[in-house]
C-alpha cells in the first residue's frame, strides 16, 4: 500500500503516526525556544547586577520559558509519543477520532503560535506573569498591555487542544484493544497514557474557568479576583493549583511509562512487580487531586488545611517511591544492556528520585515557608521536570527513534547528548538548592554580591551552556541519522511489546493482520505470528476539517485580545462550519 | 462495510466508542461546571453593594422556564424512542420540541438577564453578579448549542437523512440535553431557591 506525499497529504492527515510526527517536531522546536529563553536567563544571572537583559524582559523570559516548557514543549513531546507509539503498542490501526486527532494537533499548534506571537509585536508585549499567572498581578489595572491577554487567551486555546485529545486516548484505549489485550496485559506507557488523560480531562476545566474569569475582569471588568469588590486573588491561586498539581502529574506520568518499557527490555527481564506500577500510576492520579494547597502554604490558609496537605503530600510520595524500587528491582539480575536509551532511563531515576526527595521537604508547611520563592523551589521541580520527565523523553527518544523513522541515532553521539546533559543539568541545578536556601529570590532580574551566591550562580550557568551543547549534539545526531544512522529493522532493541512487531517505519495500516494477544509481553512469550498476506485494508481518507475548525480558535481568541466584538463571530462561524463539514463529510474510520 | 468490520464495530469494552467519548466529555464538563458552581458557592454573600439575590431573584418565572426545560428532556426521551422504533413523523415532531423547549428556556433568560440589567445588576455591579451570569450565562450557552444540535438532526430528518440507523447519533444528542438539563436543576436549587 503507497502512502500519499507532498504539503496536501501532512495537511489533511488524520494518521496516528504522521501526527505524532507532527506533534513532535511542534513540540520540539517550543523546546529549543524555550530552553533558548533558560540560556538567556542564565546569562543575565551569571554575575550580580548584571544588566544584559532589562528586568521587563526578564519578566517576559521566565514567564514564556516556564510557560513554554510545560504547554508547548513538555506536554506535547509525551502527546507525540501518545499519537505514534499508543496504537502500535495496543494492537490498533489507528486512534478512536482520526479526525478529532488532527483538530487536537493543529489547535496545539495555533495556540502555540498565538501565544507566541507577541514576541513579534513592537516592543515584544510576551506575557509576564509567571507561568502561574497570580491575580492581582495579571490584573487590567496592574498590567494593562495586552501581555497576560495573549497568555490567558494561548493558554486557553492550548486546553482545546488537550482536552480533545484526552477524550481520544481514553476511547483508543479502552476500546480499540485488540483481541487479547486484556488492561492488565496493557504496556506500562500506554496504561500512563490513560491516566494521563482522564487527568487532561478532569483539570484542563478547571484551569479554563480560572482564565475565563481572569478574561471577564480584564475585558468586561468584572471583580472574579479584586479584594477592592469583595473578590479573592487565592480564589485564583485555588483554581490554579487544582489544575496545576494534577498538570505535575500530566507531565511525569507519561516519562515514568516510557522508563517502564525501556528498562525491562535493556534488562532483558520483564517489569518488577507491574500490577504495583500499574496500580501505583493510578494511585498518584487520584491523589494527585488531594494535594494542591500545598503550593499555597505562605498564603496562611491556617493550621488544618496546612496539615491535611502536608500529609497527603507526603502519602503521595509513597506510590512514587514504590515505582523507583520497582525499576530497581527490574534492574536487579537483569542483562544490562547501556544502550543510550537506557543510560537517559537511568538518569530518570537518579535525578527524579532526588528531585521527589527535594519534593517531600516542601510537604512540611515550616520548611517549605523557607523555601517558598526561592531557587531551592527552583531546583525541586527542574530536577522532577527536567531530570525526570526530559530525561524519560529522551529515553523514549533513543527508544523509538527507529521504529518512527527506520534508522537508528548514533550511539556515541547519543552517550556524548547524554553525558552532556546529565552533567550539565546537575552543575545547574543542583547550586540552586543552596542558592534558595542562602536566600535568593525567585523570578527577580538580578541579585547583589552581597548575598554570597556569585560563585553558584556562575556555576549554573556554565551547567546550562553545558545543556545548549548536549542539545546542539542531539539536533546534529537526528539531522546525521536521515541518510547515515543504521537501519532498524522491525525489533532493533529486541522489545517485546507489539510496536516492535511491525516494520519500521510502520505501514499506513500498521498491522497487515490485528493480532491476537495471549500475554504481557507479546514477542517474549510467544512466536511471532505466521506472515499473513495482507488483504484489503481500509485507510481513512485525510480531512480539511480539523483544520479549519481549529483555525475558528485563534480568530476567536482575537476579539478580546483587540477587544473587537463582531470577530468573535467571524471566528465562531469558522469554527461552526469547520464541524458541520466534518460532521457530513464521508469518512469511514 | 465488511473489510472495515473489525476496526468499526469490534470494540474492547463493547460499548459505541462516540457514546464512551461522550460520557468522558460529560465527565469533564462536571469539572467545568463543578468550578463554576464552587466559585458561585464560595462568594455568596460576599458581594459589597447590591442588588442582593433575595431582591432580585424571581422564582416564580424561573420555575416556569425550568418546566419548560424539563419537559423538553420528557420529549427528547420520545425523540430517542420514536427514532429507534423507526417512527420518523414523531421522531421529527419530537425533536423540534426539543428545539422549541430550549428555545423558550432561552427566550426566557434573555428576559431574565434584560430585566436584571435594567434593575441594576450587570456582571460589574458586584460579585453575585459576576457569579450569576457566567454560571448561568455558561449553562445558557450550553443550551444553544443543543437547540442548534437538535435543529440540525431535524432538519437531517426532514431531509430523510435520518433514521433508525443513526439511533446513536440522537442517543448522544440526548446524553448531552439531559446532562445540560441535570445541570439546570443543580443551578436552580442552589441559585433561586437555597438563595441567600
Amino acid at each position: 500500500m503507497s502512502e500519499a506525499t507532498g504539503l496536501k497529504s501532512w495537511l489533511t492527515t488524520t494518521d496516528h503516526k504522521r501526527i505524532g510526527k507532527l506533534y513532535f517536531w511542534t513540540a520540539f522546536v517550543m523546546f529549543l525556544i524555550g530552553g533558548f529563553e533558560a540560556e538567556l536567563i542564565r546569562i543575565q544571572l551569571a554575575k550580580p547586577e548584571n544588566t544584559f537583559v532589562t528586568a521587563d524582559t526578564y519578566n517576559q523570559l521566565f514567564t514564556m520559558h516556564g510557560t513554554t516548557m510545560v504547554f508547548m514543549a513538555l506536554m506535547p513531546l509525551a502527546a507525540a509519543f501518545f499519537n505514534y507509539i499508543v496504537p502500535l503498542q495496543i494492537g490498533a490501526r489507528d486512534v478512536a477520532f482520526p479526525r478529532l486527532n488532527a483538530f487536537s494537533y493543529w489547535v496545539f499548534l495555533l495556540g502555540t503560535v498565538f501565544m507566541n506571537a507577541s514576541w513579534l509585536l513592537p516592543n515584544h508585549p510576551a506575557p509576564d506573569g509567571g507561568w502561574f499567572g497570580y491575580a492581582t498581578l495579571t490584573e487590567r489595572q496592574f498590567n494593562p498591555g495586552p501581555n497576560i491577554d495573549f497568555w490567558l487567551l494561548g493558554l486557553q486555546i492550548l486546553g482545546v487542544a488537550s482536552l480533545a485529545a484526552g477524550f481520544n486516548f481514553i476511547v483508543t484505549i479502552l476500546n480499540l484493544r485488540a483481541p487479547g489485550m486484556k488492561m492488565m496485559r496493557l504496556p506500562v506507557f500506554s496504561w500512563m497514557t490513560l491516566v494521563t488523560s482522564f487527568l487532561m480531562i478532569t483539570a484542563f476545566p478547571v484551569i479554563t474557568v480560572a482564565l475565563v474569569f481572569l478574561m471577564f475582569d480584564r475585558v468586561f471588568g468584572t471583580h472574579f479576583y479584586l479584594p477592592s469588590a469583595g473578590g479573592d486573588p487565592v480564589l485564583w491561586q485555588h483554581l490554579f493549583w487544582l489544575f496545576g498539581h494534577p498538570e505535575v502529574y500530566i507531565l511525569i506520568l507519561p516519562a515514568m511509562g516510557v522508563v517502564s518499557e525501556v528498562l525491562p527490555t535493556f534488562a532483558r527481564k520483564p517489569l518488577f512487580g507491574y500490577t504495583v506500577v500499574v496500580y501505583s500510576g493510578v494511585l498518584i492520579g487520584f491523589m494527585g487531586w488531594g494535594v494542591w494547597s500545598h503550593h499555597m502554604f505562605s498564603v496562611g490558609l491556617g493550621p488544618i488545611a496546612d496539615s491535611v496537605f502536608a500529609l497527603t503530600t507526603m502519602l503521595i510520595a509513597i506510590p512514587t517511591g514504590v515505582k523507583i524500587f520497582n525499576w530497581l528491582a527490574t534492574l536487579w539480575g537483569g542483562q544490562l544492556r547501556l544502550t543510550t536509551a537506557m543510560c537517559f532511563a537511568l538518569g530518570f531515576i537518579a535525578l527524579f528520585t532526588i528531585g521527589g526527595l527535594s519534593g517531600v521537604t516542601h510537604a512540611s508547611p515550616p520548611a517549605d515557608l523557607q523555601q517558598t520563592d526561592t531557587y531551592y523551589v527552583v531546583a525541586h521541580f527542574h530536577y522532577v521536570l527536567f531530570g525526570g520527565t526530559m530525561m524519560g523523553l529522551f529515553a523514549g527518544m533513543y527508544y523509538w527513534w527507529p521504529k518512527m523513522t527506520g534508522r537508528l541515532l548514533s550511539e556515541p553521539l547519543g552517550y556524548v547528548h547524554f553525558w552532556l546533559m546529565f552533567i550539565g543539568m546537575n552543575l545547574t541545578f543542583f547550586p540552586m538548592h543552596f542558592t534558595g536556601l542562602l536566600g535568593m529570590p525567585r523570578r527577580v532580574y538580578t541579585y547583589s554580591h552581597d548575598l554570597g551566591v556569585d560563585g553558584m550562580n556562575m556555576v549554573s550557568t556554565i551547567g546550562a551552556i553545558l545543556l545548549g551543547i548536549g542539545m546542539i549534539v542531539f539536533v546534529y545526531n537526528m539531522w546525521r541519522t536521515r541518510t547515515k544512522g543504521a537501519v532498524a529493522g522491525p525489533n532493533p532493541w529486541g522489545g517485546a511489546t507489539l510496536e516492535w512487531s511491525i516494520p519500521s517505519p510502520p505501514p499506513v495500516h500498521n498491522f497487515d493482520v490485528i493480532p491476537t494477544v495471549t500475554s504481557r509481553l507479546p514477542l517474549w512469550d510467544s512466536p511471532p505470528a505466521p506472515k499473513a498476506p495482507p488483504g484489503h485494508v481500509h485507510v481513512p481518507g485525510g480531512s480539511w476539517w480539523p483544520m479549519v475548525a481549529a483555525a475558528g480558535l485563534p480568530i476567536m481568541a482575537l476579539a478580546p485580545l483587540t477587544r473587537t466584538l463582531w470577530i468573535v463571530f467571524v471566528g465562531g462561524a469558522v469554527l461552526i462550519y469547520g464541524i458541520y463539514r466534518w460532521a457530513y463529510e464521508p469518512f469511514e474510520v | 462495510m465488511s473489510h472495515a468490520a473489525a476496526t468499526t464495530h469490534y470494540t474492547s469494552m463493547g460499548l459505541d466508542s462516540r457514546k464512551m467519548g461522550f460520557w468522558a466529555f460529560i465527565g469533564s464538563e462536571c469539572l467545568l461546571f463543578g468550578s463554576l458552581i464552587s466559585t458561585y458557592l464560595v462568594y455568596q454573600g460576599r458581594s459589597v453593594a447590591g442588588p442582593t439575590p433575595s431582591q432580585i431573584l424571581n422564582i416564580p418565572v424561573t420555575s416556569i422556564s425550568t418546566f419548560d426545560l424539563l419537559m423538553s428532556s420528557l420529549w427528547m426521551v420520545l425523540a430517542l424512542a420514536a427514532v429507534q422504533r423507526g417512527d420518523m413523523k414523531w421522531a421529527k415532531i419530537w425533536l423540534l420540541g426539543v428545539a422549541i423547549g430550549g428555545s423558550i428556556f432561552l427566550g426566557f433568560q434573555v428576559y431574565e438577564f434584560s430585566s436584571f440589567v435594567r434593575e441594576g445588576l450587570t456582571m460589574q455591579a458586584n460579585l453575585f453578579g459576576c457569579t450569576f451570569f457566567i454560571l448561568t450565562g455558561t449553562h445558557g450557552a450550553h443550551v444553544t448549542v443543543g437547540v442548534l444540535w437538535m435543529l440540525t438532526l431535524w432538519v437531517r430528518a426532514m431531509q430523510g437523512k435520518l433514521g433508525p440507523e443513526h439511533a446513536m447519533t440522537v442517543e448522544i444528542a440526548g446524553l448531552y440535553w439531559h446532562f445540560v438539563d441535570v445541570v439546570w436543576i443543580v443551578i436552580f436549587t442552589l441559585v433561586y431557591l437555597l438563595h441567600k
